[in-house]
C-alpha cells in the first residue's frame, strides 16, 4: 500500500513539476538595463556559430580589445542550435549566430535579450535595408551579420552547359543524374520545387506544399546525396556537377577550383540571413552586445567579408572590398538591389511544423 | 543466497546504485513512455494536451515502410555477419591456444578506433574519387567510377564492418567450448568432415550464433551515424528518424514513441532469442 | 597504394606456418576465410594509417611521406578540448560505475532471489543507447538541468554501472564463500567483511570492469551526443562535426594515434595478465 502511494505521490509531483516548467518558460524579453561601463575583462563570452563561418582569430582579436575571455563553438545547423538553446534553462550560450526566421522565432518565445542600441554604435555602419528586414524589422532581437541567396554552384566542365532554372536541378539531364546534392535543411528543401512552381517560399498553402513535395520525391532518386555542409568539395573533387548552394559557400568551392560558377536561378529565390543573436539567458550581456558592436565595425566585417567569403549587409565594409576579390568571387558583387529582389524567409509561426513535416517525410520516403 | 541476518544488511550495497539507475535510467524511460502520449511543444517538449497521435501515426504507410526497411537492412547485415563471421570463428577456434588469443584480439582491435573514424575510413574507399574506384580504373576494370557510395548497399557494408566482430566473438566462444574429441570421435567413425561438422559442431554451435545475431541486429537497426554519413541521407532507418524527430522536426513525443517502437521491437527479438536457445540446449542433442 | 599494402600480408603470411602444426587436421583452405576477414577489417583502417602520413591536403591523392598532420593534430584546440572533456567524462563515469557496480553485484550475490533485480542492474548494459540518450534529454530539458559534463558523465555512468555490475558478479561467481562465512561466524559486520575480505578478492573483477566501463565512455557517441552541452563536446562528437564537415587529415592522424594507443594498451594489458599468473 504505502509503496503504491508513494509511487503515486512521485507521478503526481513529475507532472507538477512538468506543468511548472512550461508555464514558467515564456516571459522574459523585455529589456532590462545594462551597465554601459561593466568591466568587460570580468565577463566571459560564449558564442556559437557555424563551422567555418568565422574566421579562426576571431576570438583572440576579440578578447586581445576587450578583456573579455571568448570561446567560439560550432553547431551544425539552424535547428541543431536551436534544440540546444531550447533543451535547458540555460545553454551556457551567450551569443548565437541563427538565420533570420529562427532569431524571429526565438525572440517572440522570450529566449532572445532586447538589444542595448547603445552598447552597438557600429549599428550605424548597416545598410538602411538591413535594418528593415521582414524577420526582425528595426534588429530589436538580431543584427545581421551576413546576407545572401541561394542558388546553384555548378562545374560547367562537368555540366557541359549553364543551368538557369530551379528545374535543371529538380529534372536534371540524364547525364546529371546522381551527380547532383539538394539542401536538406529547414525551409531550403522545399525552395527549389517551390520556386519552380511560382509560389512563395514563405506558403503555407496545403496544395502548394503538397506539389513541392511531390516534386522533391520525383527528385531524390536522381540526387547523388543530400548534404548541407560539404557540398562544395563535392563539386572540386568532382563527385557532383551541381549543387543546390549559398551563395557565400559556393565560393569555398571557387577558391579551390575558379571554373566553379554560381547562378541565381530566373524563378527567384530567398534572400537569408545570418543573425546574431544575445540569449535572454546570458549572465554576460554587456560582453556580448559589446561582441556583435565588434563585429560590426566596418574593419572588422570587411575583414570576416574577405575570409569568409559572404557578403556582408555593412555598407561601409562592402565598399571597402578589394574589387580584385569581387572579380574572384563574382557572388559577392551581388547589389543590396539584386538582394531585395528575392524573397526573405520568416518564421510561420505553428506553420513552420509543416516544413518540418514535408522535409521529414521527403527524406524518409524511398 | 545467504543469510540475512540484518534486514537492513542488504540496504547500503543496493541502495545507491538501485536509486541511481532508478534516476538515470528507469525514469528517463518511464518519462519518455509518458511523453508518448502528449502533443508536441514547438521548440521540443510537450503540450500536456492528452492525445494518442503519436502511436496512431506509426501506422502510416511512411513510418511503417522505414520501420521495415530498418529491419530488413539490419536484417541482412545480420545475414551476412553470419555468414563471414562463422567461418572466421571456426578457424580461430582450430588455431592453437596461442594463436587463438592473436586471432581474436586482431579482430577486436579495429573497434578499439573510434568508430566514426572507421565510419569515414569507408567514404574514403568507396567515394567516386575514392581509393576503390582509383584502383578499379588503374586495373583497367572500369572506366568510369562506379557509385558505392551514398547508397543502401553501401549502408550495410559500413554497418557489417562496424558489427562484425561483435558476431565472431560468441561464436568462438560457443565452437571453443566443443569437445574437439567428439569430432575427432566421429571422423575417426568414418564420418566425413562435412558430416562431423554438420551433425556436431553446426547444431552446437546454433546458442552462440543467435546471440551474435542478437548483438549485431540490435546495435544495426539504432544507428544513424551510418545512413547519414555512408548513406547521404537517402536511406533512412528508425535510428535516424528518432534522431530527427528530436534535433531537426523537435516532435519529441513522437520521436519517443518510435524510440519505445524500437525497443519493444528488440526486447521481442531478444526474447525469442532466449527462448529458442534455451530450448536447443535443453532439448535432446541430435546425432 | 598497392605496393604500401603488400608488406602487412608478407607478414600475416608468416603466422601461417606456425599456426599450422598444431591444429587438428582440417580441411585446406579453412584460413582463407579468416585472412579475408582480416583484410576486409583492416583495409579501411590501413587506409587511414597511410593517409595519415601523406604530405598533400587532398585525400584521395597520394602526394609523398610527410609528418606534418602530427603537430597539427596537437595544436587543434578542438580535438585536445575534446580529448580534455572525453577523459573527464569516462574518469567520471568510471568512478561513479566501480563504485555502484561493485556493491551491486555484492548486494545482488547476497541478498536477493530470483533475478528481477539483477536484470535491472545490467539492462542499461543492453538497453538501445538511443532510447537511454533521448530519455536522459528529456529528463535533463524538464528537470532544467543545464547541460554539460556533468549530465554526460551521469549519463555514461548508467551503462558503465551496469558492465561494472556484470562483471564482478561473474567474478563472484567464481568465488570460494567459506572465507566469508568464516568472517561473518567470527562477528564482523556485513559491511566489514565486505572491505576486509571480499572486497580484496573481487579486486580483479573490479579492475576489469572499471577498465572496460572506461574503454567504453571513451568511444561513446549516441548517449553523449544527446546529453552534452554544444560548448564542451567530447572526442567522439568532435570528430563527428569534423566527418559531416568534410575532414582535413588530421583525421587520419588521430585514428593513428588511437590504434597505436589500443594496440599498446592491449600488449601490455597481456603481459601484466601474464606476469600475475591470472590466465591459465
Amino acid at each position: 500500500m504505502t509503496t503504491t502511494r508513494r509511487i503515486a505521490a512521485a507521478a503526481a509531483g513529475t507532472i507538477a513539476l512538468a506543468f511548472a516548467v512550461s508555464s514558467c518558460s515564456s516571459g522574459g524579453g523585455a529589456a532590462e538595463t545594462l551597465d554601459p561601463n561593466a568591466d568587460l575583462s570580468e565577463q566571459t563570452l560564449t558564442v556559437s556559430i557555424w563551422a567555418d563561418y568565422s574566421p579562426e582569430d576571431l576570438a583572440e582579436k576579440f578578447e586581445a580589445e576587450t578583456g573579455v575571455k571568448t570561446t567560439i563553438v560550432n553547431h551544425t545547423t539552424n535547428e541543431d542550435i536551436v534544440a540546444k538553446l531550447t533543451a535547458s534553462a540555460d545553454s551556457g550560450i551567450d551569443v548565437a549566430f541563427v538565420s533570420g526566421q529562427y532569431a524571429q522565432a526565438l525572440g517572440e518565445q522570450g529566449l532572445l535579450a532586447e538589444l542595448d542600441k547603445s552598447l552597438i554604435p557600429n549599428e550605424k555602419n548597416l545598410y538602411p535595408e538591413a535594418m528593415e528586414l521582414a524577420y526582425d524589422p528595426g534588429n530589436v532581437y538580431s543584427e545581421p551579420y551576413a546576407w545572401g541567396t541561394t542558388g546553384l554552384c555548378y562545374r560547367p566542365d562537368l555540366t557541359g552547359y549553364d543551368p538557369t532554372s530551379w528545374n535543371d536541378l529538380l529534372n536534371p539531364k540524364p547525364e546529371l543524374v546522381g551527380k547532383t546534392t539538394m539542401l536538406s535543411t529547414d525551409r531550403w528543401l522545399a525552395e527549389p520545387a517551390l520556386k519552380a512552381a511560382g509560389a512563395s517560399i514563405n506558403t503555407t498553402d496545403d496544395d502548394e506544399l503538397a506539389a513541392a513535395k511531390e516534386q522533391l520525391l520525383k527528385t531524390k532518386p536522381t540526387l547523388l546525396a543530400y548534404d548541407d555542409t560539404t557540398f562544395y568539395s563535392k563539386l572540386v573533387s568532382g563527385e557532383a556537377a551541381m549543387v543546390q548552394a549559398w551563395d557565400g559557400w559556393c565560393n569555398y568551392g571557387i577558391a579551390e577550383d575558379p571554373s566553379i560558377k554560381f547562378v541565381v536561378p530566373e524563378e527567384g529565390s530567398d534572400l537569408w540571413t545570418d543573425t546574431m543573436t544575445v540569449l535572454e539567458s546570458s549572465k554576460n550581456k554587456e560582453a556580448a552586445m559589446a561582441f556583435i558592436n565588434y563585429i560590426l565595425d566596418p574593419e572588422v566585417q570587411t575583414w570576416v567579408a574577405e575570409n569568409i567569403l559572404y557578403k556582408v549587409p555593412n555598407k561601409a565594409a562592402m565598399e571597402a572590398l578589394d574589387p580584385a576579390l569581387i572579380e574572384q568571387y563574382p557572388t559577392l558583387g551581388i547589389t543590396v538591389d539584386e538582394l531585395m529582389e528575392q524573397e526573405g524567409i520568416i518564421d510561420l509561426g505553428e506553420d513552420s511544423l509543416k516544413y518540418v513535416d514535408l522535409n521529414a517525410e521527403v527524406l524518409a520516403t524511398n | 543466497m545467504t543469510s540475512t541476518n540484518h534486514p537492513a544488511a542488504p540496504v547500503p550495497f543496493l541502495a545507491p546504485g538501485m536509486i541511481y539507475l532508478i534516476l538515470f535510467m528507469a525514469l528517463p524511460v518511464g518519462l519518455l513512455a509518458f511523453y508518448t502520449f502528449f502533443k508536441r511543444g514547438r521548440f521540443g517538449g510537450i503540450v500536456f494536451e492528452f492525445t494518442l497521435d503519436n502511436w496512431v501515426k506509426l501506422l502510416e504507410p511512411l513510418y511503417v515502410s522505414v520501420i521495415l526497411q530498418s529491419i530488413v537492412l539490419a536484417g541482412i547485415v545480420t545475414l551476412l555477419a553470419l555468414l563471414i563471421g562463422y567461418p572466421m570463428a571456426y578457424a580461430i577456434a582450430g588455431l592453437s591456444p596461442k594463436w587463438r588469443t592473436v586471432a581474436l584480439v586482431a579482430v577486436v582491435l579495429p573497434f578499439w578506433t573510434n568508430f566514426l573514424i572507421r565510419t569515414y575510413a569507408w567514404i574514403l574507399l568507396l567515394n567516386n574519387a575514392g581509393w576503390v574506384n582509383q584502383w578499379l580504373q588503374g586495373l583497367g576494370i572500369t572506366d568510369a567510377p562506379i557509385s558505392m557510395l551514398y547508397t543502401p548497399q553501401a549502408i550495410v557494408v559500413g554497418l557489417l564492418y562496424m558489427y562484425l566482430p561483435l558476431m565472431v566473438l560468441p561464436l568462438y566462444a560457443s565452437l571453443q567450448q566443443l569437445d574437439p574429441s567428439l569430432r575427432e570421435a566421429a571422423t575417426n567413425l568414418g564420418a566425413t568432415p562435412w558430416r562431423a561438422f554438420r551433425t556436431i559442431t553446426l547444431p552446437l554451435s546454433i546458442p552462440g550464433a543467435l546471440t551474435g545475431c542478437i548483438f549485431v541486429f540490435v546495435p544495426a537497426m539504432s544507428n544513424f551515424v551510418i545512413p547519414e554519413l555512408i548513406g547521404g541521407g537517402k536511406t533512412i532507418m528508425v535510428g535516424n528518424l528518432v534522431r530527427d524527430q528530436f534535433f531537426e522536426a523537435r516532435d519529441w513525443p513522437f520521436g519517443a514513441t518510435l524510440a519505445l517502437l524500437l525497443t519493444i521491437l528488440l526486447v521481442i527479438v531478444i526474447v525469442v532469442q532466449t527462448a529458442v536457445s534455451r530450448r536447443l540446449t535443453e532439448g535432446p542433442r541430435r546425432g | 597504394m598497392v605496393d604500401q599494402a603488400a608488406p602487412t600480408t608478407t607478414a600475416m603470411r608468416e603466422l601461417e606456418p606456425a599456426a599450422r602444426p598444431r591444429a587438428i587436421r582440417k580441411p585446406r583452405g579453412i584460413l582463407v576465410p579468416l585472412w579475408l576477414g582480416y583484410v576486409f577489417l583492416y583495409l579501411p583502417i590501413l587506409i587511414v594509417v597511410i593517409m595519415s602520413f601523406n604530405a598533400s591536403e587532398n585525400l584521395f591523392v597520394w602526394k609523398g611521406f610527410s609528418l606534418r598532420w602530427y603537430p597539427e593534430l596537437f595544436a587543434d584546440e578542438k580535438i585536445m578540448q575534446g580529448l580534455g572533456n572525453t577523459l573527464i567524462v569516462a574518469t567520471g563515469a568510471t568512478a561513479i560505475a566501480t563504485v555502484l557496480g561493485t556493491l551491486l553485484a555484492y548486494g545482488i550475490q547476497h541478498y536477493t532471489r530470483g533475478g528481477l533485480i539483477r536484470a535491472f542492474a545490467i539492462a542499461p548494459a543492453i538497453l538501445p543507447d538511443l532510447l537511454l540518450g533521448i530519455g536522459l534529454l528529456t529528463l535533463f530539458s524538464l528537470a532544467t538541468v543545464t547541460l554539460g559534463l556533468h549530465s554526460v558523465i551521469l549519463a555514461h555512468g548508467v551503462f558503465a554501472t551496469a558492465f561494472v555490475t556484470a562483471i564482478v558478479l561473474a567474478r563472484m561467481a567464481n568465488l570460494d564463500p567459506s572465507l566469508e562465512e568464516a568472517s561473518r561466524d567470527l562477528g564482523a559486520g556485513a559491511v566489514r567483511t565486505f572491505m576486509r575480505v571480499t572486497l580484496p578478492q573481487l579486486a580483479p573483477g573490479i579492475v576489469a570492469g572499471a577498465l572496460l566501463a572506461f574503454t567504453l565512455s571513451i568511444d561513446e557517441f549516441v548517449i553523449a551526443f544527446f546529453t552534452t552541452a554544444p560548448t564542451q563536446p567530447t572526442l567522439p562528437i568532435v570528430i563527428y562535426s569534423m566527418v559531416r564537415f568534410g575532414v582535413t587529415p588530421e583525421v587520419n592522424a588521430l585514428a593513428t594515434i588511437l590504434l597505436l594507443v589500443s594496440v599498446v594498451t592491449v600488449i601490455a594489458a597481456q603481459r601484466l595478465t601474464r606476469l600475475t599468473g591470472t590466465t591459465r
